[in-house]
């Protein structure tokens, strides 16, 4: 009559292996390596061999042939880890890339633009390729990538086009955790190459924040670690601060969040796996994100003011919460898209509606 | 994932066939659901309708999860769960056998003697019998382990004096299950505390009396014994050990969609005044909360998975109810803030009604069933601090 899902073997052996290959790659040197925003080498090449950016590509294009929710859980652990990599934007680039039957250039890290709502590409045909119009701020990791791709409105048809980066005028900037977010001027520029695809600037920003939402409810659990451990070992008024009660019921609220986020992204990955219009893509961002600032804070309110401090790693963890949660559209961006839903449909629906999300 | 070592949540199961079923419930409540006040049982699982629960209970919705030959129907903690949850939506009347169908049932089921299980258990899965549950006392409330109910052996069974309080649904209901002191707390003090079965209604020596709540309902009461006599076969379970049993109890209590849907008539209220085209501001506080009820359920269901395979997920229950009932409680402030209305219990619009009455009920939230704090210790004995 009902059967218990257990997390796949799939993705259980893959989780395993992607932690061990994070555990190995994100150490302390590596990550202050890559605080100014290089890309760490060793740690690309690492992931290039496993396979993990073009895990969202299909094994006929030549990927690895994953499950769509097995490939988008990677990011549970990049996020545990703060893999300081293009991981998440890189899978997305190849996910758009396949979708319009084309193969991904090469090895190296991708980015994707447009990112932000409001923001739109146009593309036209010029000769036997394409060119593009339009600007699009803030493209994570556009300055080094080795190509970024671009979902682009070709007269009311969806185009995947890819743009070599040192074909746009860019303009480097960093989110407050560091990680390149740059400004790219699309003017003129000629694709490498394009196809049409099913997959508009809408479903990017959708497969975009459920891949958020993963890191972020990694980084939680992670935080929640280090607050707990942190509470374990300092030692005030003669015992360990995690003896206090008060501290305690910090902690229990951190866990609280923490396992909220992690539910939330999880009903996101299911969705993006399933159907992206779904309003569970909402809820995953919505929720993430707004465990993602009550969980810094508190993470920062335990550590005291070495957790404040560049010598200690917390802020690895808590400056990209800061970052992410307003990326590929922060939680009022997306509550006002599900709420609208919720009020359309009407009160007497709202229950058929929550029980539909999953 | 979710949570730190200890607080592991498992993904809720796939359950399509739970749909059918909750188009059968949707069927039934369209039916079968009173007309009534909106504002009736607010806060308390729909008011006390005993023609209400004998349909259910002729419907097989009661005592779902349990053994066919007490009466029950062997099916899924996850069936069940659908069930609870289409009746709290739609603010069906079931609190009159709510505590019997949660944890007094499971309880009997548990550790009852063969005579008790046959006895009550196929009653409560009819709806007839009512429960509610004898754990507070005025000076034992959050410290359940200070209770002082004193039941002194006497030849053929039990002379129970002292004070329950705070116990709900005590005059309507026909059995309690009582926890009182049968001998010494001992070092640990969660010795010499023993449950009984009490017939309320025929037993002498047990006076009730009303403690209206701050909206004027009378939910809870005061319940006194004096020289009550108890028969021998009442005790539940093992003699002394009223405590572990009474820990148990409480998972099941904590996690359940009660934990998040108290407030909900509030919000579906709030979404039909606010219209079909809300402002921002009123479609972002709407998409917020929906976001989380959406990850309560989540979180609740995977509970309910974890109990049906036996593990004793204490703990994790603890945490749903923490961010459950926080939830319930921020729904009405967040309500009053979107329409100029005041809240009032006379008023002829609805949402006026029921925000007054969920504000009003809205203290109790995370006072019953453990306190914050109490659960927020739980937690953080999972998270291997305490």
């Amino acid at each position: 009559m009902f059967r218990i899902t257990v997390m796949s073997e799939t993705r259980k052996l893959l989780g395993e292996a992607a932690e061990r290959l994070f555990e190995k790659h994100c150490g302390a040197r590596a990550m202050r390596a890559a605080d100014g925003g290089e890309i760490p080498q060793a740690l690309w090449r690492a992931l290039a061999e496993a396979g993990y950016p073009a895990a969202l590509v299909p094994e006929s294009a030549g990927g690895p042939g994953l499950e769509t929710g097995d490939a988008l859980s990677l990011l549970l652990g990049a996020g545990r880890h703060a893999l300081p990599a293009p991981l998440a934007e890189t899978m997305l680039a190849g996910w758009l890339l396949s979708a319009a039957g084309l193969a991904l250039p090469g090895a190296g890290p991708l980015a994707v633009a447009p990112v932000r709502e409001g923001e739109a590409l146009a593309a036209s045909r010029a000769g036997a390729g394409w060119r593009l119009q339009g600007r699009a701020t803030r493209v994570p990791w556009a300055s080094q990538a080795e190509a970024i791709v671009v979902a682009a409105d070709c007269e009311g048809r969806n185009l995947v086009a890819l743009v070599r980066p040192g074909d746009c005028r860019i303009e480097r900037g960093a989110n407050v955790a560091g990680e390149s977010r740059d400004d790219v001027d699309f003017e003129g520029v000629r694709c490498v190459n394009a196809g049409f695809a099913a997959h508009d600037a809408a479903a990017l920003r959708s497969m975009g924040a459920v891949m958020r939402s993963a890191q972020i409810a990694g980084a939680m659990q992670r935080v929640l670690e280090l607050s707990v451990q942190y509470a374990g070992e300092r030692v005030q008024f003669g015992r360990p601060i995690g003896r206090f009660q008060a501290v305690q019921q910090s902690l229990a609220v951190l866990a609280g969040q923490a396992a909220a986020a992690a539910a939330a992204a999880e009903a996101g990955i299911e969705a993006a796996a399933r159907d992206l219009a779904s309003p569970t893509v909402a809820v995953a961002k919505i929720r993430a994100g707004e465990a993602a600032g009550i969980g810094a804070a508190i993470a920062h309110q335990v550590h005291g003011a070495i957790g404040f401090t560049q010598e200690h790693r917390l802020h690895y963890w808590t400056r990209r919460l800061w970052s992410w949660r307003d990326e590929f559209g922060n939680e009022a961006r997306w509550a006002a898209r599900l709420g609208g839903r919720i009020a359309a449909a009407g009160a007497d629906r709202l229950w058929q509606g929550i029980t539909a999300a999953g | 994932m979710g949570g730190a070592k200890g607080l592991r949540f498992d993904p809720p199961s796939h359950f399509p066939e739970g749909e059918r079923l909750r188009a059968e419930v949707r069927a039934f409540l369209a039916e079968h659901l009173p007309r009534r006040a909106l504002t009736e049982g607010i806060g308390s699982w729909g008011g006390h309708d005993r023609e209400f629960s004998r349909k259910m209970g002729a419907r097989g919705w009661i005592g779902m999860t349990w053994p066919k030959r007490y009466g029950g129907h062997e099916r899924s903690a996850l069936e069940r769960y659908v069930v609870l949850e289409e009746m709290l939506a739609a603010g069906a009347p079931v609190s009159g056998h709510w505590i019997a169908d949660r944890q007094s049932g499971p309880l009997i089921l548990r550790v009852g003697t063969e005579a008790q299980k046959r006895h009550y258990l196929p009653r409560i899965a009819a709806g007839e019998l009512s429960f509610c549950i004898g754990m507070s006392e005025p000076d034992s409330g959050s410290d359940l382990a200070s209770a002082r109910t004193r039941a002194a052996a006497v030849a053929g069974g039990y002379r129970v004096n002292g004070t329950k309080l705070w116990t709900s649904n005590a005059h309507r209901a026909d059995c309690m299950i009582l926890l009182a002191r049968t001998g010494e707390a001992g070092e640990q003090r969660h010795g010499g505390l023993t449950q009984f079965l009490v017939d309320l209604k025929a037993t002498p020596g047990i006076s009730i009396r009303p403690v209206h709540n701050l909206a004027g309902e009378h939910h809870f009461n005061e319940v006194v014994f004096q020289d009550a006599l108890l028969p021998a076969a009442s005790v539940l379970g093992a003699v002394g050990d009223g405590w572990d049993q009474v820990t148990g109890e409480l998972a099941f209590e904590r996690s359940g969609p009660e934990r998040f849907l108290s407030s909900f008539a509030l919000l579906v209220e709030l979404t039909r005044a606010l219209g079909r085209e809300p402002s921002e501001r009123a479609r972002i506080a709407l998409g917020r909360i929906v976001a989380h009820i959406v990850t309560l359920r989540r979180l609740s269901r995977s509970v309910a998975g974890m109990l049906q395979t036996g593990a004793n997920p204490a703990q994790q229950a603890a945490l749903v109810k923490d961010l459950g009932t926080a939830l319930e409680q921020e729904i009405p402030e967040i309500a009053r803030q979107l329409l100029d209305e005041e809240p009032d219990r006379a008023a002829a619009r609805d949402f006026a009604r029921v925000l007054a009455h969920t504000m009003m009920n809205a203290p109790s939230f995370t006072l019953r069933g453990g306190t914050r704090e109490i659960l927020r210790g739980m937690i953080a004995r999972g998270l291997g601090l305490r």
